[in-house]
């Protein structure tokens, strides 16, 4: 599977079906989730699709690991900010809608800036640079209060621009729709640019970069312009960001987004184009209801991230996408009884690990709430032995029979693999 | 005397305090078929790396078509006219056979790093990376990805790719190691076909391939060129025969 290809190759006609689909998905969204906390959440996966994509390009397509991709977008964020306060103090006749531009250019120009300096190395050298100018970065944040505002950030507001179609983008629905059409578009583009001459030779660098120097290529330079159009489209996602908070603090510059985005893009997965989207939807989801229930989501987060990268390194999007050919081949019901089977000790792992942190995190951080839990709708008492033993039984037998299971769930999807290329064959 | 299009002028290259290539000094004429001998460590690959730009040389100067080059980086050398295989395969595993030649082609017809036209558009490119793969024998291996090829047919796109470029000089390292009979005769006439009106520089060991394909035959002995000249000059020179061909020479011309 090569980096920038969705799967099955679809043909022109497929393309514009695709492309087609998903702005009609986006535009009835809000009409199925139409409570405010759908439309915030819906507006965060908007621009976390954006820079979670921006930065495949640097790990995905061109193999580049970046800790300090935060830089871009939230200097983005903080442009954005300045500039809807210039137009909104000065009443410039700027509309809202191309704002994000803004945001795009100052993430274009200190990428260019920065990956003058960074992408001279590759490897672990590149990523070190990296994590050296996001700390330089988060440092100057605290430092220079003029341009990001110290503790308090830059505060701003989206509806003092010249407004267009009497759209004010006061209302949440008004901006779910702005960051919809920008998403779209930032998508349409990245992708296409996977298809280009300088997308083919990213991927080209990225799988063997010695041999690109030998064909022409100064993998120098397409890893340089790979590193601004991805700084450009984080920048556009900063800038999003800024209007959809109306707030940019230096917490946007710092280390911890820049984690952020590449969990969220490992987790989806690198090796494909939509991976990426897959983590940002799902992983802004579990940062906003997760939080809402356990003061541990972190932890689950991090679990997940782990158990990502050493059971299903090609990501979430890479487990979906493996069953393509089975759905193409009509074999997948196939693997059904196996995955209903482990189903079973998956369930007893996740609920045994669940009620143990989340017993822990009572008992360890939050004692004050005393010691009577409603974990998954059970409630037991955090200090009784029988809740632990419980607990114990369930990790303990749920992995014993994981382990007995898994043999089976492989040979069974490796069967109904063969069967549909068999099918495909005939 | 028509200009050389491959120079080399005392050269020289030292790796710490230990000289391997000590001063080369060799012409390849345009058109030619050269290939360079000699035995293991004699510093052949290290020639290669020093002419392709791979390493710096740590003296004396290299010419391609009477200009300089010694010095420039890789793709830039390779945008001047000389492309080069690799001794171990040197493919993008990751993708198809077809994309692999193109991305051999892009450069050399000025597609460089754009980002701004779709490269399925790009016929010329297309079509002839098509070319190449039927001149390699590898038009029904298209949209198989270059790593599950098999080892010959792996030999067979890094020669591909070397060549996809149109380069004028092309440096064959190696091409045909670890090949069964068969599969090296398939090569040689790939490598003959292919090199139609180029100039040629190959290190080989097999030495029916070099008194087969050559016009001329250079021996690299200790990093130094003892001797030049036609296949049959090079198998009668005595000096050839003490310092390395010996029994090599005679099985290949018994053979």
């Amino acid at each position: 599977m090569t980096g920038g290809a969705l799967p099955g190759a679809p043909t022109a006609r497929a393309h514009w079906l695709l492309w087609g689909g998903g702005a009609v998905i986006l535009a009835v969204l809000p009409l199925v989730f139409s409570s405010g906390a759908s439309l915030t959440m819906m507006s965060l996966m908007g621009f976390a699709i954006i820079f979670a994509l921006s930065y495949n390009m640097l790990l995905g397509q061109t193999g580049m690991l970046s800790f300090g991709h935060a830089v871009y977008y939230g200097l983005g964020g903080f442009m954005t900010a300045h500039a809807l306060n210039v137009v909104g103090a000065g009443r410039l006749p700027v509309p809202l809608p191309v704002m994000p531009l803004v945001g795009g250019l100052a993430g274009l120009t200190f990428a260019v800036i920065f990956g003058w300096v960074s992408t001279k190395r590759a490897g672990t050298a590149f990523a070190m640079i990296s994590l050296g100018i996001g700390e330089l970065v988060a440092a100057c944040s605290l430092i220079l209060r003029g341009f990001f505002g110290g503790e308090g950030g830059i505060s701003t507001s989206r509806t003092k621009t010249l407004a267009v179609f009497g759209l004010n983008f006061g209302p949440q629905i008004q901006m779910y729709y702005l960051i919809a059409a920008w998403c779209l578009l930032c998508v349409g583009a990245m992708y296409a640019i996977t298809r280009t001459p300088l997308g083919r030779m990213c991927n080209a660098v990225r799988d063997n970069p010695e041999r690109a120097e030998f064909v022409g290529y100064s993998t120098q330079m397409v890893r340089f312009l790979v590193f601004c159009l991805s700084g450009f489209f984080a920048g556009v996602a900063g800038g999003l960001a800024a209007m959809h908070y109306e707030i940019v603090t230096s917490s946007m510059v710092g280390a911890a987004p820049s984690g952020f985005v590449l969990l969220m893009t490992y987790i989806g997965g690198v090796a494909f184009f939509i991976g990426p989207i897959i983590g940002a939807v799902l992983m802004t989801a579990l940062q906003i209801s997760l939080s809402d229930y356990t003061g541990a989501w972190q932890l689950y987060v991090g679990v997940m991230f782990v158990l990502v990268v050493m059971y299903a390194p090609w990501g979430l999007g890479g487990l979906i996408l493996m069953h393509q050919p089975l759905l193409a081949g009509r074999t997948l019901r196939r693997v059904a009884p196996a995955y209903a089977l482990v189903a079973l000790p998956v369930a007893m792992i996740a609920g045994g690990a669940i009620a143990l942190v989340e017993t822990a995190h009572r008992l360890l951080v939050n004692l004050t709430e005393g010691t009577a839990m409603h974990v998954l709708g059970v409630s037991f008492d955090a200090k009784s032995p029988l809740a632990w033993a419980v607990i114990v039984v369930l990790l303990v037998a749920g992995v014993w029979l994981l382990q007995r299971m898994s043999p089976r769930v492989s040979a069974a999807y490796h069967d109904a693999l063969q069967a549909a290329r068999a099918a495909k064959g005939s | 005397m028509a200009e050389a299009a491959l120079q080399l002028i005392d050269l020289h290259k030292r790796f710490g305090a230990t000289p391997i290539i000590r001063g080369v000094k060799l012409e390849v004429t345009r058109g030619e078929r050269h290939a360079v001998i000699g035995p293991n460590g004699a510093g052949k690959s290290t020639l290669f790396n020093l002419i392709s730009g791979r390493f710096p040389a740590s003296s004396g100067q290299i010419k391609l078509n009477g200009e300089d080059i010694t010095g420039l980086p890789p793709y830039v050398i390779n945008r001047r006219g000389l492309s080069r295989s690799f001794q171990v395969t040197n493919i993008f595993p990751r993708m198809s056979v077809f994309e692999n030649i193109r991305c051999g082609v892009l450069w050399s017809l000025g597609y460089r790093y754009s980002f701004w036209q779709r490269v399925a558009s790009a016929r010329d490119a297309s079509e002839r990376a098509d070319l190449i793969l039927q001149q390699i024998n590898l038009a029904s291996r298209r949209d198989t990805p270059a790593g599950v090829l098999s080892y010959a047919e792996q030999r067979a796109l890094e020669i591909g790719i070397t060549i996809a470029g149109g380069a004028e000089v092309i440096l064959l390292d190696e091409p045909t190691a670890g090949m069964s009979r068969s599969e090296t005769e398939h090569a040689v006439a790939l490598i003959r076909r292919v090199s139609e009106g180029k100039t040629l520089l190959i290190v080989e060991h097999d030495m029916s391939v070099v008194f087969n394909l050559a016009d001329r035959i250079s021996v690299l002995v200790y990093g130094e060129i003892i001797a030049t000249g036609t296949p049959e000059a090079i198998r009668a020179n005595a000096e050839v025969q003490k310092a390395y061909l010996g029994s090599a020479a005679e099985e290949a011309s018994h053979a």
